[in-house]
């Protein structure tokens, strides 16, 4: 059981700090440009197949860096020659924008590299196991992901508190005119915010891409459940974001874990089951099996009981 | 259009016009700001004084000709507008609540070089209270304090005209008097002022010349005694 509890516990935190490398990107880009960014899962799994291309032709390490930067070199250009001029039309133009984009992205990916996933592999260099618990190993590979999706939000944290494009992205956040208005180059910002946020889903790409599988419906899997994130969370709040990326993270780790039903627990209590006959599977059902449904269950009932999230401050 | 310099005019706007959506706001609004000059724009509310700033700074589309220190700025973006030197101070005052005092007013900066007429000592010796909060969000400021924040933020950024858009509204009398001083030193330093206020208090004391605006065009041009003098104007457009 402690065994369960403490690799459990490594992998849901792990998965939800890679989904907040993502959630965070969105939500910025939502509270700022008030675009629900629909491609963002898209260039994670760009992110993903750079990392897997640039590692064959030179080798991981590069990857590492060189692909998210380029990624984020596309997500600039995308919000540069593409979002800021379909913005003019509102809101909507600009979510089918992405909608759009998503799914160019998915029909290139397939087009260059196929229907089949790749093989992208972890780097020799880490391709061991980092320790031992009641006899089970946890890949030191993993931990590397934990490490670096770990740095990566202190810098976040260290670059939007202490430095001045920090806060002029804090300021724009709401007051979007007012900053301009003093001077400061907003669409500027917004492309960088926007590049940013795709790197930074690419960097989880890279990292995710060999310890998951790096196929093409792989942002149409993640997709749904960021945005489970970001909305549970509170869109445009990144504290709100990073506790909805670990809650759901260790929900999901646990509830597939987890291999009681609900007719176990009455057992276990000494109760009999009532409802017997058409509805007697129901005690049948285990946690595991209802594990994928709990995030949108949450969702759901989130937006009924607080629509604007756990930490979100907008109506709309 | 190029520089047609009007008499050297700090600011020279001839027939302003401008929509919000397809309602028609400003009908021909002109006027200047000469250097110097403190000049108060008056009216009642819904007469289109602060669509003019807004059109002004580039915040709602301007249709006609403005020029600023003899450049037409009508279509630049407003962050360039702001760098030509022409500052804004907004009636809803948009402090950044998550923000300190201290980071408000940084952002105030439009580069981190320095070199302008004021400092962030400066600020602190205008109003002391700002100092002695500096460290704590601007959010929990009081009304009044927030305005004198939003004024010292866009001094921060040293413009040449700064337009100040009612910053004495729901005040009390000894803020009011707070923010008319603190006219006054702008004044002093040779910056232009624009002030746009429903009440004649600070209006009548601090200005050289004002305007009274009504149904988005001008109604009345003259000095403070003028304006003192012509009952009429004072009861058809300014009194409720």
């Amino acid at each position: 059981m402690l065994e369960l509890v403490i690799f459990s516990t490594l992998n849901g935190v792990l998965y939800g700090m890679l989904l907040f490398l993502l959630a965070s990107g969105l939500t910025l880009i939502f509270s700022m440009m008030g675009v629900l960014n629909f491609a963002h899962a898209s260039f994670y799994m760009l992110g993903a197949y750079f990392g897997f291309q640039l590692s064959q032709w030179l080798n991981f390490w590069t990857a590492l860096i060189v692909a998210p930067v380029l990624v984020g070199l596309i997500g600039a250009g995308v919000e540069r020659w593409g979002l800021r001029t379909v913005h003019k039309w509102g809101h909507v133009a600009e979510l089918l924008f992405t909608f759009g984009l998503a799914f160019v992205i998915e029909e290139l990916v397939q087009m260059v590299w196929g229907k089949l996933p790749v093989d992208y592999r972890v780097p020799p260099l880490l391709d061991f196991p980092a320790f031992e618990l009641f006899g089970t190993t946890y890949p030191a590979f993993r931990m590397f992901m934990l490490l670096i999706s770990v740095a990566i939000f202190l810098v976040l944290l260290m670059v939007l508190t202490r430095s001045r494009i920090g806060l002029i992205i804090q300021a724009a956040l709401s007051h979007p005119n007012m900053v301009a208005m003093l001077g400061h180059n907003v669409p500027k910002v917004f492309m960088l915010v926007f590049g940013c946020g795709c790197g930074l889903a690419a960097i989880a790409g890279v990292i995710a891409g060999p310890a998951l599988v790096t196929q093409p419906s792989m942002a149409h899997v993640l997709g749904p459940i960021l945005f489970v994130v970001v909305v549970f969370g509170g869109l445009g709040s990144l504290p709100g974001a990073f506790i909805a990326s670990l809650l759901i993270g260790l929900i999901q780790t646990f509830a597939i874990a987890i291999n009681y039903s609900l007719g176990d627990a009455l057992a276990s209590l000494g109760m009999a089951r009532p409802l017997q006959g058409v509805l007697s599977d129901l005690w049948q059902v285990t946690v595991a099996q209802i594990g994928p449904v709990v995030p949108y269950l949450m969702l759901v009932l989130i937006l009924v009981f607080r629509p604007t999230g756990l930490m979100g401050t907008r109506e709309s | 259009m190029t520089s047609q310099t009007a008499n050297g005019a700090m600011l020279d706007v001839r027939d302003l016009h401008a929509f919000y959506g397809k309602s028609h706001i400003l009908h021909g609004v002109t006027f200047t700001v000469q250097p110097g000059e403190i000049v108060s724009l008056l009216g009642r509310n819904g007469v289109g004084r602060s669509t003019t700033i807004k059109a002004i700074m580039g915040d709602v589309p301007p249709q006609g000709s403005i020029l600023f220190k003899g450049a037409q700025i009508v279509g630049r973006k407003p962050h360039e507008i702001a760098r030509l030197g022409l500052g804004y101070v907004p009636e809803n005052r948009d402090i950044f609540p998550g923000l300190t005092v201290r980071e408000n007013l940084y952002l105030g900066q439009k580069s981190t070089r320095g070199g302008g007429r004021w400092s962030m000592q400066d600020m602190f010796e205008i109003f002391p209270r700002l100092e002695e909060r500096a460290d704590t969000p601007a959010g929990v400021l009081s009304g009044g304090e927030q305005q004198m924040l939003t004024m010292c933020r866009t001094l921060m950024g040293d413009p040449d005209l700064i337009m100040v858009d009612e910053p004495t509204e729901g005040l009390s009398p000894m803020m009011v008097e707070h923010v008319g001083k603190l006219l006054e030193r702008i004044a002093a330093r040779g910056i232009s002022i624009l002030l746009v206020e429903q009440k004649l208090t600070i209006a009548l004391k601090i200005c050289q010349r004002l305007y009274v605006m009504g149904h988005g065009h001008m109604v009345f041009e003259g000095t403070p005694q003028q304006l003192l003098a012509d009952a009429a104007i004072r009861k058809e457009w300014l009194e409720v």
